[in-house]
């Protein structure tokens, strides 16, 4: 089966800027695909691109087969879930997820019965008749959300959906988008700056930098093989450390700390970077293949772990997350220890220069 | 006595000596007897000037004459002044400060200078009679044309306060989901320019009604208006009770009217947002 969503070659200039450079992606059917990057970074321009807000200067847009190039918004078979949610403040709740089946010209009684259908599925039975500014932020997001599903949009577009909702909403949420998009098979294109967001929900992510795509692959692929150093550091913590890679791949020097390491994977011989997530490293006496001495910097504790910089010999930092459910006490390690820091060489991420 | 107190004592003030004591002189002159003295009243309490304005078809007909005219002026300022304003508020940010300094750039002229270069614009002898091929100045056409052009200023800059603070998103979570431009202008714009429309609407019907100038200079010599109805009472007859009757009827309609338009809106948008509840 083919993609359901191809963006070939799209470049979009703002003025002296090019928001989004050659960029090219596909979408598959029925998955939850993110766009994760900075402010910045052309995601949010990507969305409007493929809404039709935006028009490309080069490049097409295809989906399920049809050039969208030459549609307007209105024409589009994608529906957008806004990020201010954009919900009609003269109209009801009901009148607002209406909105769309009715400019498809949806008889009236079915209108109404596929209202009360996504009513029920957001969880807002009985809220029809409310306007939207008698709502809490979380009913007003299930009603954007209600509403743009209510079409029965081929690809829904979500720009930062959860960006407005307060902490412990957001995580549940979270669980509940994923659940609600396996149940209609409706692929996701979200979009977010937020990296444990994009983790958590994707099927695959999209990692944007100044207009292009850094990497493209699942969750685990991004965060266990990054591409490149901005890739590693924009998914999680990473301690990042110049080294050169000898010729069989693995054996890794750190010149700066007359030291080598042994890497599982191997990377591209010659100079490198050699990043380390925190949560991958020791501490203690324990043999082990790889293994750094540095004296304790800092100490942050964070209840369920234990965040401990270590200043290694040329003054270079490791940020060390150990979890305190593995039998560690906070006090076992104070400030200005001599501490040694090891890991297993699976650990070992290589990069480009 | 506090400074908020006292700030709010100076347009206080204002109103008391600017509006409501004229207003109650006027009153006063409305309930009196004319008289042949100076001033030509001598104070009382009598019906008589209401119950002449309110039965004498002379100053019947020049009221309804004069919601007439100015109800059709207001209905083209806000056909031509929507559009206009629409237009300013989707305009880049940096012509749209210029196209609003257009729109008010005739008060940069005096209103009586204005009014006769339009004498001179439609003037037999002028080019726009000789294009259209027949006689516009002294006609309701020209009267017309002037009342609009006058006032569409007063249309125009309520609806681009209304409508330049309309989310753009609403207009494209609109589009969004399918409606084509026609759709988006009927189903969210305009709702949510409603205010900004009755703004318009009271700024040009009300000044419009009493207008005398205009209709005086640039429209026919057939019927009178009743501006000039009370123009005439008090500077050419001398007789100040009628004219002061006049303006407490005009007063009168001018409250009453809005008042009414406003409880029937009311009642509708009730009734109106029951219906579209029952029926998204």
């Amino acid at each position: 089966m083919s993609h359901l969503l191809t963006v070939d070659g799209v470049s979009v200039r703002y003025g002296d800027t090019l928001a989004l450079d050659r960029l090219d992606l596909t979408i598959g059917r029925d998955k939850l695909f993110v766009l994760l990057g900075g402010s910045g970074s052309g995601k949010t321009t990507l969305l409007r691109a493929i809404g039709g807000f935006v028009r490309p200067d080069a490049g097409r847009i295809v989906l399920d087969g049809a050039d969208l190039s030459a549609l307007p918004p209105h024409k589009r078979p994608v529906n957008t879930m806004f990020q201010s949610y954009a919900l009609f403040p003269h109209m009801t709740v009901a009148a607002n997820i209406g909105f769309g089946l009715r400019q498809q010209g949806v008889a009236r009684a079915e209108t109404q019965r596929r209202v009360e259908a996504m009513l029920t599925l957001v969880k807002l039975q009985g809220y029809g008749k409310r306007r939207p500014s008698e709502l809490s932020g979380g009913q007003q997001q299930r009603v954007a959300l209600a509403r743009s599903l209510a079409p029965h949009p081929l690809l829904l577009l979500l720009d930062e959906p959860l960006s407005a909702l307060d902490e412990g909403l957001r995580m549940e949420t979270r669980a509940e988008l994923v659940r609600l998009r396996r149940s209609l098979g409706i692929s996701f294109v979200l979009v977010t700056h937020d990296q444990q967001e994009a983790l958590t929900m994707a099927d695959r992510i999209g990692v944007m930098r100044d207009g292009r795509m850094a990497q493209v692959g699942t969750p685990a692929d991004l965060y266990e093989r990054p591409a490149d150093r901005f890739v590693a550091s924009f998914l999680g913590a990473a301690n990042i450390l110049p080294c050169v890679i000898a010729a069989d791949g693995v054996s890794v020097s750190l010149p700066a700390l007359d030291a080598v390491v042994r890497a599982a994977r191997p990377g591209v011989p010659g100079p490198g970077l050699l990043a380390l997530r925190s949560e991958r490293l020791r501490i203690g006496n324990a043999t082990a293949v790889n293994v750094l001495e540095g004296v304790v910097a800092e100490l942050a504790y964070g209840g369920d772990t234990l965040s401990v910089s270590v200043r290694l010999r040329d003054g270079a930092v490791l940020r060390v997350v150990r979890s305190l459910a593995d039998g560690l006490a906070a006090g076992a390690i104070s400030v200005d220890d001599v501490v040694r820091v090891h890991w297993q060489p699976d650990a070992c991420i290589l990069l480009p220069p | 006595m506090s400074f908020r107190r006292l700030m709010l004592a100076v347009p206080a003030l204002w109103l008391i000596v600017l509006l409501g004591a004229p207003l109650a002189i006027v009153a006063l002159i409305a309930f009196a007897q004319p008289s042949d003295s100076i001033p030509p009243y001598a104070i009382g309490f009598t019906l008589d000037n209401l119950r002449l304005v309110a039965t004498d078809p002379l100053y019947r007909d020049a009221l309804v004459r004069s919601l007439w005219i100015a109800g059709v002026s207001t209905f083209v300022c806000l056909l031509a002044g929507f559009p206009m304003a629409l237009a300013i508020s989707r305009a880049p940010a940096r012509w749209q400060n210029l196209l609003l300094l257009a729109v008010m750039l005739p008060f940069w002229t005096g209103f009586l200078m204005r009014i006769n270069a339009w004498i001179g614009l439609l003037a037999d002898g002028g080019w726009i009679v000789r294009l259209l091929g027949h006689r516009l100045l002294f006609t309701d056409t020209a009267m017309y044309i002037g009342i609009v052009y006058t006032y569409l200023p007063f249309m125009v800059l309520p609806l681009y306060a209304r409508l330049t603070r309309l989310d753009p998103a609403l207009m494209e979570a609109a589009a969004d989901l399918g409606a084509p431009p026609r759709m988006v202008f009927l189903r969210v714009i305009l709702p949510l320019s409603l205010p900004g429309v009755a703004a318009g609407i009271g700024l040009v019907f009300i000044p419009a009604i009493g207008e005398y100038v205009i209709p005086a200079l640039l429209g026919g010599p057939q019927a009178q208006l009743i501006g000039q109805v009370l123009w005439q009472e008090f500077f050419s007859n001398r007789d100040w009770p009628t004219a002061a009757s006049v303006a407490v009827w005009l007063l009168v309609v001018l409250v009453a009217l809005p008042g009414l338009a406003i409880a029937v809106t009311r009642r509708r948008g009730r009734s109106g947002a029951s219906a579209s509840r029952a029926t998204p």
